[in-house]
Parts: structure tokens; C-alpha cells; sequence
């Protein structure tokens, strides 16, 4: 039965194993670029998951067209809402992320976070 | 609807908008604007707190006016009313203590940015304590993340950057955790008021319909605010930012922004998932696991640290470590314990962090060494840092110890958590004396030469209002906590 849930459903444990592949990326990639495309994926899944959670099937978008007012004509906006809320959020991490990482990158010429931490244990300061 | 209902609705957009402000004025307008701010907001917190004492019921503020499922709430009870005027205060005296370092550390054209992110972090915990929809406080978590890192970074060497980018790692993962969570709750319960959200959570668990789902929901949103507040295993980030920003920030980030995220995970475990549904899941036993190697770890790494404001940045993770054993211990006293030490680790931990900071501009550096007899060169400094390390190893007259009773007594007759937790409690406070009294031996040894200069109270006069008023909290605190706890507890019972 678990099954069959799963391949009726597959949508959402397809955002799950995308969560999983951002999280993992995000924590252990070395490279800070990668570790930002991981932070990406790892938002986006979720943002998919959101999106499947609103959706109803054979709905459509919830804009008033052609004086179409009955409920039952549009899906569920307010994940709809959330996940734009959300894209907001992630966008502004997302430019801190890259600000940082331009900053680290003049300093030191690398992007690769260990080798960083080594050098200023180096330098001892 | 009285007008002072209104308030906690008028400090977060005030806090909110003075961010933008400053964002335009010069470094010293900016910071007598952001004086007034938290001035502001602490005397309107101060009488929301009157007002819900006298009617003694929370009340709720619809933003928009829009009946409950639809509109979005602020909720507002004692325990939140307490805490936020309670967080003004330590913010401000952190701001006086660090304001010499402020004028070192920050380029003179970058100053009124320094405020621009104390007045967001201050909007961000305000709405984190004050809210009643679960997706506000997502995107206020992200935005006390983000105000954090510019605390942070905000003095620029390499260290600070570094020690940002991993903040805003650990970070960005943890608020990861902590929507998918919210999803997964909103997913089964289609609300995200957290009143609306409990409905559906107490008919789901009677009918044990959905209860994986629960479940990964409460494990996702536990161990991501976890993750956010430095709980032992995800610390790594702590030591480097707290202990090379400038000193109102690291004093405030230990204060102030780990708190606002265990105060949302607190109001999670009561309003959202009910306290019946947390104590049954295993959840909180790895919080509470978690929370006792925290405090094992923290001191045992702050024993092995040469640094003074590494050691205790690394103090910090084992405090948090006694919040996290005291809310997995999942009874009602844990929890009053847990609050009361947010109460005492904030007072204790921003005093240490300015005494300290006053100890080192008596010496030539940071390092143990240079710190010998520092507290002869600089008195008043010496005493306030004597004063935190006496609370923070738990003597009676001090914060610290009602703590440590609290979460003594709240472990009595718990069966299987009582023997970790005085085992655990015991070890800790040993690890603490040996830390922190070495310290107070270094800084009370007598140096043939002067090795320093001598700092006199007058010299610095902020600092030494802060370490005085600090001092004064720090005893209030621990001579006459009765009425705190009560306090505490009255709050409680109006969470849920």
C-alpha cells in the first residue's frame, strides 16, 4: 500500500529527495558556490512542496476571469502566496550569501571555505 | 479595544521603520535614534505588561481586522509582554557597554548601518515573540538571520567574514528545517494561525490520523531552531562569530538573538503542538540528550580555549545546553526553569562579554596571558566579571544558582531523566568553576610591572553605567526571582 502511495504521489517525494540533495549540499560542499546552488535547490524543493500542498487537480490559477467568482473553479491560493513569500526571503539570504562570498573571495583568493579557516588558524589572529 | 493593546502592533512597526531611518542619517543621529527606539519600545512593553497583569487574559490583536482563520494575529500574554520588555533592556545596556568599540571597529561612514541592523534584530525579535502565525515567524527568523550577519560582519577583518558565512550556513539550514516543518504542519492542517493549527492538532492526535506526519513536523521545527540556536552538535559557528564582532554584537548575539528563536520554539511546543503532543514524542528526548552534551562539551571547550572571549562564547553552548535539558525534560517546572535561565544566561552573558571587553582594554590583548592582574587596573570591571563568573558557576545570591535549583528541583521524581540530570548538573557546575575561577585567580594576581594601563570608572563612563546597571539586574535576579517565577509561571498558563 505504501507503494502505491508513494508512486501516486510521487511529486512530493520528488521535492523531498530535492530538499534532501540541497541540505546535504549546502552542509557539505566545500565550495561556497556550491554550497549557495545547494541552499537554491534546497528552498526551491520546498517551494514545490508548497505548490503541490495548493494544488487541486483540473483547477486553475485563483485570478477572477470572464466574471468567474465559484470557489470551486480555482485551487488553493494561499500556498501560492507562502511560496512567493518565501522566493522574497530566499532571493534576499541568497544575495547576502553571494556578497559574502565575493568579500571572502578578495581577501583571500579562494572560495573554498576550509582552506580559509586553515589560513586564519595560520595567521593565529 | 484599549489604546495599549495597540502597542505591541506600534513597536514592531516602529523598530521595523527607525531601521530604514537610520539607514539615512548620520552615525550619531542614527544611534540617538535607536537610544529613543528601544526606549520606546521597552516603555510600551512595560505597559502592555501592566495592562494583561490587571486583566489577567492574553489578548489578541487582529492585523487588518480580519476574522481568525483569514487574518493574521498578534497574541499577546504576560510571559511575552515580560520578555520583550525584558529584551530592551538587555539590548540597551548591551549597546551602552559596547559603545567605545562601536567607534573602533566600525569605519565612521558605516556607523549609522550598525544601528539600521540593531533596529530590524530588535523588529525581528519583537515579532518573534509577539506573533500568532507561524509563517510571520519563518520570515522574521530569516530576517533576525539575516540583521544577525550584519552584526556580525559589521567590523570587517577576515575572521568576522569568515566567522559570518558560517553563521549564515548553519543558519540558512536550520530555517531550511524550519519551513519544510511548517509546510508539513500547514499540509496537515491547513491553518497557520498557531491557535487555528492546535485546534487540528488535538483532533488529529485523538484520532491518530496522521501521525508520522506529526511527528516529522515537530522533529523538523525542533531541530531546526535548534540548529539556529547553537545547540551542542551544530555549535561550530559560535566561538568565531561571538568572539571577533565588536562587543555589542557579540554581546547581543548571545543575549538576545539565540533567545528569540528558543522562545519560538517554546511557544511551538505549547500553542502550536500542544504540551500533551511534545511529551509524548520522543523529540524532546533528544533534545534533552543533546542539551546535557552541551553542557559537557561547552565547558570542557571552554576549559581548553587560551582566548577570553572565546571561553566564554563557548560558556554560551553550554548554557544553551541547560535551556535545551530543561525544555526536554518536558514537565511544566523544566520548562519554568528553561525561562528563567533564558532570563539569567541573557543577564549573566551580556555582563560578561562588556567586563571582559573592560579587562582587556586594561591589558595588551585578549589572550590569558596578557589578562593578568587586569582586575586591579581596571576595579569596576573586575568586580562585574567577578560577579558574572560567580553566577554563571551557580553561587546563591546570583542569578545563576536559582536556576540551577529550578532545574534541580523540576529533574526531582522525573524516574529516568532525575540521575542524568544531577549527574549532569554537578560535572557542569565543576567544569564552570574550573573555567571561570581561573579566570577570576588571573585577573586578581598581582603583576610586579605594569603590564597595562589603568582604567579608572570615570574614564569610560558608558561602559561602567552598563557593568553597574548589569550587576544590579544580575542580583534583582537572583535575590528576588519569587515574583519572576510567578511571573513565569502566570505566563504559561496563558500560552496555550
Amino acid at each position: 500500500m505504501n507503494l502505491e502511495y508513494l508512486l501516486n504521489h510521487y511529486e512530493e517525494a520528488v521535492a523531498m529527495i530535492l530538499f534532501g540533495i540541497g541540505f546535504s549540499n549546502l552542509l557539505l560542499q566545500k565550495n561556497l558556490i556550491k554550497k549557495i546552488i545547494g541552499l537554491n535547490i534546497m528552498d526551491t524543493a520546498t517551494y514545490l512542496f508548497l505548490a503541490l500542498k495548493g494544488y487541486i487537480d483540473g483547477r486553475k490559477a485563483p485570478v477572477a476571469v470572464n466574471g468567474v467568482t465559484d470557489v470551486e473553479a480555482y485551487v488553493n491560493p494561499i500556498p501560492s502566496g507562502l511560496v512567493l513569500t518565501g522566493i522574497v526571503v530566499s532571493v534576499s539570504v541568497t544575495a547576502l550569501m553571494l556578497s559574502l562570498t565575493i568579500r571572502l573571495y578578495r581577501r583571500y583568493h579562494t572560495l573554498d571555505l576550509d582552506e580559509i579557516t586553515t589560513r586564519l588558524k595560520k595567521e593565529g589572529k | 479595544m484599549e489604546l495599549v493593546q495597540n502597542f505591541p502592533f506600534m513597536s514592531i512597526i516602529l523598530s521595523l521603520f527607525s531601521g530604514p531611518l537610520c539607514s539615512i542619517l548620520n552615525g550619531k543621529w542614527a544611534k540617538r535614534v535607536n537610544t529613543a527606539v528601544i526606549i520606546l519600545v521597552g516603555a510600551m512593553s512595560a505597559a502592555v505588561l501592566v495592562f494583561v497583569l490587571d486583566t489577567g487574559e492574553p489578548f489578541i490583536y487582529r492585523m487588518g481586522h480580519f476574522p481568525a482563520p483569514w487574518g493574521n494575529e498578534i497574541r499577546v500574554g504576560v510571559l511575552e509582554a515580560f520578555m520583550a520588555g525584558f529584551f530592551c533592556v538587555i539590548m540597551l545596556l548591551c549597546m551602552m557597554g559596547g559603545a567605545r568599540e562601536r567607534e573602533q571597529h566600525i569605519e565612521e561612514s558605516k556607523r549609522n548601518l550598525y544601528y539600521v541592523m540593531v533596529n530590524l534584530l530588535l523588529c525581528s525579535l519583537l515579532a518573534l515573540i509577539y506573533t500568532n502565525d507561524l509563517f510571520t515567524a519563518y520570515v522574521f527568523v530569516e530576517i533576525n538571520t539575516i540583521s544577525a550577519c550584519g552584526l556580525i560582519m559589521i567590523r570587517q577583518t577576515g575572521r568576522t567574514i569568515e566567522a559570518a558565512t558560517r553563521y549564515m550556513i548553519m543558519s540558512l539550514l536550520g530555517s531550511g528545517l524550519l519551513l519544510l516543518g511548517i509546510c508539513h504542519l500547514y499540509a496537515v492542517t491547513g491553518h497557520l494561525l498557531m491557535s487555528n493549527i492546535a485546534q487540528q492538532v488535538q483532533v488529529l492526535a485523538a484520532t491518530y490520523q496522521y501521525h508520522t506526519t506529526l511527528m516529522v513536523a515537530l522533529g523538523l521545527m525542533s531541530v531546526g531552531l535548534a540548529i539556529k540556536s547553537a545547540l551542542y552538535p551544530f555549535h561550530a559557528w559560535l566561538p568565531d562569530a561571538y568572539g571577533y564582532s565588536t562587543l555589542s554584537s557579540s554581546a547581543i548575539l548571545s543575549s538576545l538573538v539565540s533567545k528569540g528563536y528558543i522562545f519560538l520554539l517554546l511557544k511551538i511546543f505549547y500553542r502550536v503542538m500542544g504540551f500533551q503532543v511534545v511529551t509524548e514524542s520522543r523529540v524532546v528526548n533528544v533534545l534533552f540528550v543533546f542539551g546535557i552534551l552541551g553542557m559537557l562539551m561547552g565547558s570542557v571547550n571552554a576549559i581548553r580555549t587560551e582566548d577570553l572571549k572565546r571561553m566564554i562564547s563557548y560558556s554560551s553552548v553550554a548554557q544553551i545546553g541547560y535551556i535545551y535539558m530543561g525544555l526536554g525534560l518536558a514537565t511544566e517546572a523544566g520548562t519554568v526553569a528553561s525561562i528563567y535561565h533564558v532570563l539569567s544566561h541573557a543577564a549573566t552573558k551580556s555582563l560578561l562579554f562588556v567586563a571582559a571587553a573592560g579587562l582587556t582594554d586594561a591589558s595588551r590583548g585578549n589572550h590569558f596571558k596578557d589578562i593578568t592582574g587586569a582586575g586591579y587596573r581596571n576595579k569596576l570591571a573586575g568586580v562585574a566579571f567577578t560577579t558574572g563568573s560567580l553566577s554563571m558557576v551557580g553561587m546563591p545570591m546570583f542569578s545563576g544558582f536559582i536556576s540551577k535549583l529550578f532545574f534541580a528541583q523540576a529533574a526531582v521524581g522525573h524516574g529516568v531523566k532525575m540521575l542524568p540530570t544531577f549527574i549532569a548538573l554537578a560535572i557542569s557546575t565543576i567544569l564552570n568553576a574550573i573555567y571561570f575561577m581561573k579566570t577570576v585567580i588571573r585577573i586578581y594576581t598581582p603583576m610586579p610591572k605594569s603590564e597595562g594601563r589603568t582604567i579608572s570608572i570615570e574614564e569610560q563612563p558608558s561602559k561602567s553605567a552598563a557593568l553597574l546597571l548589569f550587576v544590579l539586574l544580575n542580583l534583582i535576579l537572583g535575590l528576588n526571582s519569587e515574583p519572576v517565577i510567578r511571573l513565569i509561571q502566570s505566563g504559561l498558563k496563558m500560552f496555550d
